[in-house]
């Protein structure tokens, strides 16, 4: 394997007295997909938002294509630029049409003429089953939609890697499908990415490797078949047996 | 009730006098070019606060919803400044600068009572339209800017591209609401002596012993004011069916 893109060493981060990320060491290479697993509350969009320094670490380390992005000195807009972040709830601009939305960040960072964006943005709304529905405001949109938007929008600007935060949690059952499909063909595509979800058959069929966090630790890791199949770690026999019996997996 | 009312009035005794007074059109034909003209200053004034208002009240906004732990001091000094300019009167303000900084001795502009009346007026409806854009901001919600960051975009831009888009169409109806205040307190400056619309009304007024002239002050407000209410809603329906 080549050397990774992300390398989580030893990062803490307490909200006022709670500690929610409590030492997380995690490491993903060039292609890979890494499943982030864990209960609710278990720090995994913490942990997410933490890497796209939406949120200051305590301590420990995050580096972004060996270059450590975690430090003082370093222009967390650059770092950003290079990560790509879907949010649970969407968070499309609703002031802003479907293309805007995707083209905003490259157009403004410089990243891309806007003509280019534009091309891009369009042909990749078009990839996704979007096509036609470039003006259209994002409240016009199923909440499917919306997400396979907000996909784009975090793809277009060829990010090292993708941070998935629980992609799929807020949309009726019926509207998961196509954003999973889209999730997958972004990985088919090579791209590097972190998915935290709930979504038990989704992280076996897509991830290489699973990373089940508990209580702000990661206490195993692992293929999925290793981890879902037959996990060592009491945590995650519990958690794995209260999903099935929840009928989730 | 209001059709009663008006039978009353029009069948009163005291009625024709009433219309000599109010509603005479040769006292209304004779003063009114000169209220017109003297209305211009007005429109000028209104518009050059306005202008003022809308860029100093925005950025008083920008510094109370800042979050930045350095700018702490200003913070409260803007707190302060919009505690104070919305709690007093206007029109004391307007005393207060207008008769008030000549006394330093200043010379000028600074000594102009045009100028301080309308410096008086952009520091009181500064502060209003502060707290406007202030309730604005801080209801678009958090996510937005994360989300804005989360592109790639700076805290400039996630403010300028994504915060207050949101938050101006928001609290439209608000910052309209003083617009049209904004327009009929301009006739407070007549308390310096300057001759605005009100204020020459008034003066007619007093030497023809006929009120009508204030008639057609109140006329030419309401001229402004109402079209300008019509419009503006206009636009923010056109707008809000966009968004
Ligand atoms: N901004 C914040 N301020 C205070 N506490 C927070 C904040 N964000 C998260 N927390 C707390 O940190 C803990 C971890 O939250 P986080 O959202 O990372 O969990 P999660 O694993 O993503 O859960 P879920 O599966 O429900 O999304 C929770 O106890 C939460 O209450
Ligand atoms: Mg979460």
């Amino acid at each position: 394997m080549s050397s990774p893109v992300l390398e989580i060493e030893g990062v803490t981060k307490s909200f006022g007295d709670r500690l929610v990320l409590d030492g997380i060491d995690l490491s993903i290479s060039e292609h890979e997909a890494v499943a982030l697993i864990g209960a609710s509350g278990s720090g995994k969009s913490t942990l997410l938002r933490c890497i796209d320094l939406l949120e200051e670490i305590d301590d420990g380390d995050i580096y972004l294509d060996g270059e450590v992005i975690t430090d003082p000195a370093v222009n967390p807009v650059s770092v950003r630029r290079r990560l790509g972040f879907v949010f649970q709830a969407f968070n499309l601009f609703p002031h802003m049409s479907v293309l805007d939305n995707v083209t905003l960040g490259a157009v403004r960072s410089g990243a891309m003429p806007k003509q280019e964006a534009t091309d891009r943005g369009r042909e990749l709304l078009d990839r996704f089953g979007l096509g036609g529905r470039e003006a259209d405001r994002p409240d016009q949109l199923s909440g499917g939609q919306q997400q396979r938007v907000a996909l784009v929008r975090a793809f277009a600007s060829r990010p090292r890697a993708l941070l998935l935060d629980e992609v799929t949690s807020a949309l009726d059952p019926e509207l998961v499908g196509d954003v999973l499909e889209a999730v997958r063909e972004m990985k088919d595509e090579g791209m590097t990415m972190i998915i935290a979800t709930h979504e038990m058959t989704f992280a076996r069929e897509v991830a290489d490797r699973i990373a089940f966090l508990h209580e702000g630790r990661i206490v195993e890791t692992g293929t999925p078949a290793k981890v879902m199949d037959s996990p060592e770690r009491p945590e995650t026999q519990r958690f794995l047996r209260r999903l099935l019996a929840g009928g989730r997996i | 009730m209001l059709g009663g009312l008006a039978l009353l009035v029009f069948t009163s005794s005291g009625w024709p006098d009433v219309q000599e007074t109010f509603f005479s059109p040769e006292a209304f034909r004779t003063s009114f070019p000169d209220i017109l003209r003297a209305f211009w200053l007005d429109v000028r004034m209104f518009v050059a606060v306005e202008v003022v208002v809308l860029i100093l009240g925005l950025v008083i906004a920008l510094i109370r919803t800042s979050l930045s732990p350095a700018l702490f001091p200003i913070r409260a000094l803007a707190a302060i400044y919009c505690d104070l300019f919305r709690g007093v009167p206007v029109i004391l303000l307007v005393y207060l600068i207008g008769f008030g900084i000549p006394t330093l001795g200043v010379t000028g502009i600074l000594a102009e009572p045009i100028f301080l009346a309308c410096v008086a007026l952009s520091l009181a409806y500064s502060a209003y339209v502060a707290e406007v854009y202030r309730a604005g901001i801080s209801s678009v919600h958090r996510t937005q800017t994360d989300s804005a960051l989360a592109v790639g975009l700076t805290k400039f831009q996630a403010l300028r591209h994504v915060v207050l888009p949101q938050a101006v169409r928001r609290v439209r109806p608000p910052l309209l609401n003083d617009f049209i205040s904004l327009q009929k307190d301009v006739a407070l400056v007549s308390v310096l002596g300057v001759q605005e619309a009100f204020r020459v009304a008034q003066i007619d007024s007093q030497s023809s012993f006929n009120y009508t002239p204030l008639i057609a002050a109140a006329l030419l407000y309401l001229a402004v004011t109402i079209p300008m209410a019509r419009i503006l809603d206009y636009i923010a329906r056109k707008q809000d069916s966009v968004v």
